[in-house]
């Protein structure tokens, strides 16, 4: 099933994200049996859900195009149709969200065809432009401009963005002689994910000032700096080993990914308290909804994919 | 056999995959017959989702209650109806009050099966709940030792109202309560029913934001 030819490269990084997760659920299983008074369940659980996003992620970067694309393309589906979930719709615009879904499949077509052209402007120019359209053949004009604004913004993050980590997939794999076709989807979701992870961490343990109170009154400047740093630093040798990047490109592909990965993930805070939620839906036991855990990546995979392009294909 | 099939391969993966359910009180659903759940009812989804939550092995004796005069418009439907959804047909509008309308279902309890209904008799406007009619009530009258589920459905309406026929999806909230038994008297049994739906009703409400961790 696994092609045999994989770069070494990508079968020791899939190698080390086992370890680390055995590593992370020996410790919480120890926490508990230190401390059984204290209920880790809720930890056990984030864990153990990790386990089934590295399977689903592995099937999706390792198998062929045609699986990649099919995988990404129903994490996109799972992320609009959580999305919709949420906002308020209006009742009258019943076929006008089926055409909005209808965008998914083309869209991960365009990737799958390698057609850059279209990929990149079909849903914000050709999408953009049909759905008001069609919602003005339905004629109900009140509350037009808020749900075509949602629509489209639910588009934009949850089918455009999310896209671009299976278009980094159907790059020219010669250009990255280390990494192969999956190097830099790997390094970025990689990247983006240990981010979160230590801005968790490092706030945690010495943040103090908030960052953005009203938003996210958990995350502290502390927790933002501690988490970017310790990003670009991981960014450099991961860099050398998965992707054609130099020492300042990797280092400075690292500080985006912090970067955009903290703004990704307030945004979509954002979304939640404005519509009063705590969490996005309860697809991912432990962590929430979809996205809650893919909300740092809507942000890093456009902005990661375009830096990489620009240098390198 | 053809029921089966459907279940598999047409009512988990649509329902699952296409539609997405966030079930809460599972557990409260019966594992076996004679039963009934009492739902509200929005969308023909409704039936297909109370199918999925049933384990594969006890769908053969999970029957919807539907309209004879609604499922029995033409040949084909008819056929589709009572084969593969396996509906037990109900007179709407009996021509006599005399209580033969519930004879197959009082019937099907005996034969143990788990009966499914939809006490506003109708889906009406989408994610609103019409009063409920008593026919819930005369059933358990005359079968009081079959326990009864109520399920709330929120966002069916959603995904598919009344005269649509294109589908969209949307995530669905369940929520099924702890079983009821009849408690001596219609009236008393039906007030009873409509203050455990209003309950989960209120509980389908967004959860309270809290600070996030």
């Amino acid at each position: 099933m696994i092609p045999v030819d994989l770069p070494v490269n990508v079968q020791v990084a899939f190698a080390c994200i086992a370890l680390l997760l055995s590593i992370a659920s020996g410790i919480s299983i120890m926490l508990q049996r230190r401390r059984p008074e204290r209920d880790y369940g809720e930890l056990r659980q984030r864990v153990k859900t990790w386990w089934v996003i590295v399977l689903v992620f592995a099937v999706a970067v390792l198998i062929n195009r045609t699986t990649s694309v099919i995988v990404l393309g129903l994490i996109s589906f799972l992320a609009f149709k959580e999305y919709l979930s949420l906002i308020p719709t209006r009742r009258t615009d019943h076929r006008v969200l089926f055409w909005a879904y209808l965008a998914i499949p083309l869209q991960y077509y365009w990737v799958w065809a390698g057609w850059y052209g279209l990929f990149i402007i079909f849903i914000p120019v050709y999408v953009f432009l049909w759905l008001p359209m069609r919602m003005i053949l339905i004629g109900e004009t009140q509350g037009f401009l808020r749900a075509i604004g949602t629509l489209h913004w639910g588009l934009m993050i949850c089918v455009f963005s999310l896209s671009h980590m299976a278009f980094m997939l159907v790059l020219p794999a010669e250009n990255n002689p280390g990494g192969g076709a999956m190097g830099l989807l790997i390094y970025l979701v990689f990247l983006t994910e240990i981010n979160d992870v230590a801005q968790y961490v490092w706030g945690k343990s010495l943040g103090k000032r908030k960052i953005v109170p009203k938003v996210s009154p958990n995350k502290t400047f502390a927790g933002f700096l501690g988490g970017v740093l310790s990003t670009a630093v991981l960014a450099v040798p991961l860099a050398l080993w998965l992707t054609p990047f130099t020492v300042y490109e990797a280092l400075g592909a690292g500080l985006m990914i912090g970067v955009a990965g903290f703004v990704g993930d307030v945004t979509i805070s954002a979304l939640k308290r404005d519509l009063g939620v705590k969490d996005s839906g309860t697809l991912l036991p432990g962590h929430g909804g979809i996205l809650d855990r893919l909300d740092s990546l809507t942000y890093t995979a456009p902005l990661f994919f375009h830096y990489a392009y620009f240098l390198h294909y | 056999m053809l029921r089966g099939l459907f279940y598999l391969l047409l009512v988990k993966p649509l329902v699952l995959f296409l539609i997405g359910l966030n079930v809460r009180g599972r557990q409260y659903l019966p594992s076996s017959g004679p039963a009934i759940v009492v739902a509200n009812h929005n969308s023909h989804l409704d039936t297909l989702v109370l199918m999925s939550l049933f384990p594969r092995a006890l769908i053969a004796d999970v029957h919807p209650v539907a309209a004879a005069d609604y499922f029995f418009r033409h040949r084909c439907l008819k056929w589709f109806a009572l084969n593969i959804i396996g509906i037990v047909p109900i007179d709407r509008k009996p021509p006599t009050r005399d209580g033969d309308t519930l004879a197959p279902l009082l019937e099907a309890l005996d034969r143990g099966k788990i009966l499914l209904l939809f006490p506003e008799g109708s889906r009406g406007a989408p994610e609103q709940r019409a009063k409920f009619k008593s026919g819930v009530a005369h059933l358990l009258s005359k079968r009081p030792e079959v326990p009864v589920t109520p399920i709330f459905f929120s966002g069916l309406g959603k995904c598919l109202p009344k005269g649509e026929f294109v589908l969209v999806p949307f995530f669905v909230d369940v929520f099924v309560a702890p079983t009821m038994a009849w408690n001596g008297s219609r009236s008393g049994f039906m007030a009873e029913l409509e203050q455990t739906f209003r309950v989960l009703q209120d509980s389908a409400k967004p959860l309270q934001l809290e600070d996030e961790a």
